[in-house]
């Protein structure tokens, strides 16, 4: 952790390098381990401790960029110049707003000491209580716990200076036998609030359910989605059209859309930085302070997230929503992301479901049209078909190609209760229940 | 370097390995006549890979003094004693590895050395001309520039220095209209075809030239008919979208770490499981398949790899039969063989695991035009724009940004939305014509995601265009 002196303290040095130029500096630490394991052991366990310092040089409207991890007055001296000269050859952006000035950010703390310490023989005794019990039922478990800590801080030299330090960790697990699996996965800000043991056993029950699966015919299925199928539908929506720059250039599914119900009215999403039941981060990469944004209300589309490039374009301003200076021509998007939980269980969604498959998660979804977020994966680690409001037996995987956006307006019931999931790209989050969707059309199976 | 190997030694490792790199790149964007980007980064640090007790332990970090190489060095030997205690069978890496050399890719212009100015020039000419298409809704070109220098050693002997340079780019015209939205990109998928080489890899597609036709074709697909709906037909796939099945369902189920289960949790296992090898019908007999680092071009081209084992080629699939795996030392003594060299780190921060070098499909015997006029029926497909395929390996879709009619021998109508789906021995297997060397290019995928933490890969892949028969296409919803 680099504490808020400290963090002045090379913003400053970056800055005074640029000689009183407009400039930004992003710096970025990582302090991080990961335990993995397959076959009930530990076959990678790695530690890694990096910082990543941006710079955006303005001269006029003339941007250039650069990034660098030597954090040495050599290092530092380098990427001035590489900016400086990267600006200097750009043409102007007429489209540059400029540099935000100052504003108030909210003060979060997802910050917790055990988490930044925790030991490489603490996460191999977790895992290695997962990897037993699996191999005394005869499984095969594998997975990976993640603990570690970084910090954020952006300034510029307007006067912005925004500092957050937080931790994460992650445990994720696949218990396998010949011809079923399970899957699990939990992740939080503080280690004390992720229950490996608890996790693994889940994953090592739907494996043991799951002997013997039944190949079914494709075509439409009511479905019981666990929040791990949840979340891919709320990322791909996210990734494929949730920031304004994807709605600008035509390619969003939001795009004559907003203002219209086109999803169940159960369907509530936002996306919330500051909230500390997410993985929060209370302001942008351009040091705005992030705003809660409504971006499906009761089924209707608000709209989508927006930095300050993009919020420019229409007269807007920021909900501080910019991503890296390295992937600035991704746009602006919804890191902190909630889905409304809803009044029932899985157990009451499986009870009040005739026929219909219930499904663990997706897997190597990708998106096959933009318009309607038309998507196709397979389904991974836990498929069962419910017959008469029961799980009746296990069923073989399938791949489905469905448009997300009518499968989220073909919502008939959401879970009561929401789980936090950390992508492993920019820690992106998800806040995510169960759902039931009714015609949710599968279109072939595997082998 | 040695004084992580001798301390690891000290402290009890029975092998350790060291790396330091530095990555050097330069990314220069262009869109809608305006720049996107122009950015440099670089990245460097040292990375110790330690065997203990016969288990692993690395850790790495950005910082190279003395005393931050003993920390990571005394960490890396913590967390492999941390390894141990879940047990299991301990790690054997079989035949020492003693490389000794430096290796340079090949190349006529550095493109670091080329004036921004010029770079800037080429892209915004291609977008100019992009432009010149009514109906484009967003035009973008860009070039990337990659610079590793890469430094191994290991306690067996090992010292390798190598600088590999690569060079990509493209364009990309994305067209609107209606509900209706269409992309065209060139040289390959999303704009970036990459290989390992200098700037006049860049320049010898010459992007300007292009840049209309490409235009023109993401403006006429908006009204093209539709890709027919769940139909079976033959089925030719350019060679930029085979190079991405080939990637997909024959470079990573030959990776023995996922046949071996280490993948199990995140990029999967294989259907190609170890009783297969030397008797399994992967294809049809015109079917070769390589796996090889020496290749020009290829993004799986190096000196080395990650454990200092030397490049170098072997069959993955001899005419239709299942031959070899991609290995490293570990899971090739695992196996009773010796390592291919496919162990790759994607950087100094992360442990090297089996990556694919360069996969290709070697060239049948066909011409391009001859394989049209022998076509009776059927679709023509090129440029990906999704794939997915299940966690063995099997189950696939992909969908391509153009495709065309293929009737009595002749292309014929444009078609958008354009899908094929299928079983991978199957589809190999209905593989019956493969174009000649003429027409065999050596592609690059930079975006190959494997490993926890992730690790993005860049590997090769080496088509031409190929013939399948009775494949199903046109699922779209």
């Amino acid at each position: 952790m680099i504490d808020e002196k400290e963090a002045r303290k090379i913003t400053e040095a970056i800055l005074a390098r640029c000689k009183g130029n407009p400039a930004e500096v992003t710096l970025l630490t990582l302090d991080t381990a990961l335990t993995r394991f397959a076959n009930n052991i530990i076959h990678q366990n790695v530690a890694e401790r990096d910082a990543e310092v941006s710079l955006r040089y303005l001269i006029g409207k003339k941007i250039g960029t650069a990034t660098t991890n030597r954090l040495d007055q050599a290092g530092l001296d380098e990427l001035v110049r590489r900016a400086k000269t990267n600006a200097q050859a750009s043409p102007e952006d007429p489209n540059y707003p400029g540099l935000p000035e100052p504003a108030a950010y909210q003060h979060v703390n997802s910050w917790d000491s055990n988490t930044a310490s925790y030991s490489a023989e603490k996460r191999a005794r977790a895992v290695g209580v997962v990897c037993h019990v699996a191999a005394e039922k005869g499984l095969i478990a594998s997975g990976a716990l993640t603990t570690g800590s970084g910090d954020t801080v952006v300034a510029n030299s307007q006067g912005v200076f925004a500092h957050h330090s937080r931790t994460n960790a992650d445990f994720q697990t696949v218990v396998m036998s010949h011809d079923s699996s399970g899957w699990s996965q939990g992740s939080a800000w503080k280690i004390t609030e992720l229950d490996v043991e608890s996790l693994g056993k889940r994953a090592i029950d739907t494996a043991e359910r799951g002997h013997n699966p039944v190949k079914i015919e494709p075509g439409e299925y009511t479905v019981i989605l666990e929040h791990y199928a949840t979340d891919d539908l709320l990322s791909s929506l996210n990734f494929y059209g949730m920031g304004a720059q994807a709605v600008q250039e035509g390619h969003s599914w939001m795009n004559d859309r907003l203002g219209q119900q086109v999803m169940s009215p159960q369907v509530n999403i936002w996306d919330d930085g500051c909230n500390t039941a997410g993985a929060p981060l209370p302001f942008d990469y351009e040091g705005v302070p992030k705003q809660k944004v409504d971006i499906v209300k009761e089924g209707v589309v608000i709209g989508p997230v927006y930095d300050r490039y993009s919020a420019a374009k229409e007269g807007k301003t920021s909900t501080g929503h910019a991503t890296p200076i390295t992937f600035r021509g991704f746009g602006p998007i919804a890191a902190h992301l909630f889905m409304g939980p809803g009044s029932a269980t899985v157990e009451e969604m499986v009870q009040s479901t005739q026929k219909g498959l219930y499904i663990n998660r997706f897997w190597y979804t990708r998106l096959v049209h933009p318009r309607e977020c038309v998507i196709t994966g397979m389904t991974r680690d836990g498929v069962f078909m419910i017959e008469n409001g029961e799980i009746a037996y296990p069923v073989k995987n399938l791949r489905y190609t469905m448009p997300y956006v009518q499968a989220l307006a073909n919502v008939e019931a959401v879970g009561k209760t929401a789980h936090l999931l950390i992508g492993e790209f920019g820690g992106i989050s998800t806040r995510v229940p169960a759902l039931k969707i009714k015609g949710f059309n599968f279109t072939g199976s595997t082998v | 370097m040695m004084r992580a190997l001798d301390l690891a030694r000290r402290r009890g490792a029975q092998y350790a390995d060291v790396r330091l790199v530095n990555d050097r790149s330069e990314s220069v964007s262009v869109k809608d006549g305006l720049v996107e980007e122009l950015a440099s980064s670089e990245s460097e640090g040292l990375g110790v890979r330690v065997l203990v007790n016969g288990a692993w332990g690395f850790a790495s970090s950005r910082n190279l003094d003395g005393a931050e190489i003993d920390q990571i060095t005394a960490q890396a030997l913590e967390i492999a004693q941390a390894s141990s205690l879940v047990g299991g069978e301990k790690v054997s890496l079989g035949p020492e590895v003693t490389s000794q050399g430096t290796y340079q890719t090949p190349y006529k212009i550095d493109p670091f050395s080329v004036p921004l100015d010029e770079k800037l020039a080429l892209l915004l000419k291609a977008d100019a001309e992009m432009g010149r298409v009514q109906g484009i809704r967003t035009r973008r070109s860009h070039a990337t520039m990659l610079k590793v220098h890469k430094q191994f050693a290991n306690t067996e002997g090992a010292f390798t220095d190598q600088t590999l340079l690569e060079t990509g780019g493209g364009i990309a015209a994305t067209a609107v209209g209606g509900s209706e939205i269409q992309v065209r990109s060139y040289p390959n998928a999303f704009a970036r075809q990459q290989v390992t080489g200098g700037w006049e890899q860049l320049l010898r597609w010459d992007l300007p030239g292009n840049a209309e036709r490409i235009a023109s074709e993401a403006v006429a697909l908006l009204t093209a008919d539709p890709c027919p709906s769940n139909i079976t037909t033959s089925l030719i796939l350019g060679g930029s979208q085979l190079a991405l099945q080939i990637h997909e369902s024959c470079g990573h189920p030959t990776e023995l770490d996922r046949v071996y289960g280490s993948e199990a949790a995140y990029a999967g296992t294989s259907f190609l499981t170890t009783e297969k090898l030397g008797n399994f019908k992967y294809g049809s007999p015109v079917v070769n398949l390589t796996a090889d680092s020496i290749r020009p071009l290829g993004l799986g081209t190096f000196g080395w790899d990650d454990e200092g084992v030397p490049a170098q080629s072997s069959p993955l699939v001899k005419e239709g039969l299942f031959v070899g795996y991609l290995m490293s030392r570990e899971t090739a003594t695992q196996l009773g063989r010796t390592s291919n060299a496919c162990m790759r780190a994607s950087g100094w921060n992360r442990i090297p695991i089996i990556r694919m070098v360069n996969v290709s499909l070697e060239p049948g015997t066909w011409k391009f035009n001859d394989l049209i006029a022998d076509t009776e029926d059927g679709i023509y497909m090129e440029s990906n724009r999704s794939w997915s395929i299940d966690d063995k390996r099997y189950n696939f879709q992909f969908g391509t940004e153009i495709g065309y009619e293929i009737k009595h021998g002749k292309m014929g109508r444009l078609l958008r939305n354009c899908t094929y789906t299928g079983i991978t021995p199957e589809f190999w297997n209905s593989c019956d014509a493969v174009c000649n060397s003429d027409h065999w290019v050596m592609w690059g995928t930079p975006n190959c995601g494997k490993g926890q933490p992730a690790q993005v890969a860049h590997t090769g892949h080496g088509a031409a265009p190929a013939r399948f028969r009775n494949v199903k296409v046109g699922v779209l919803k």
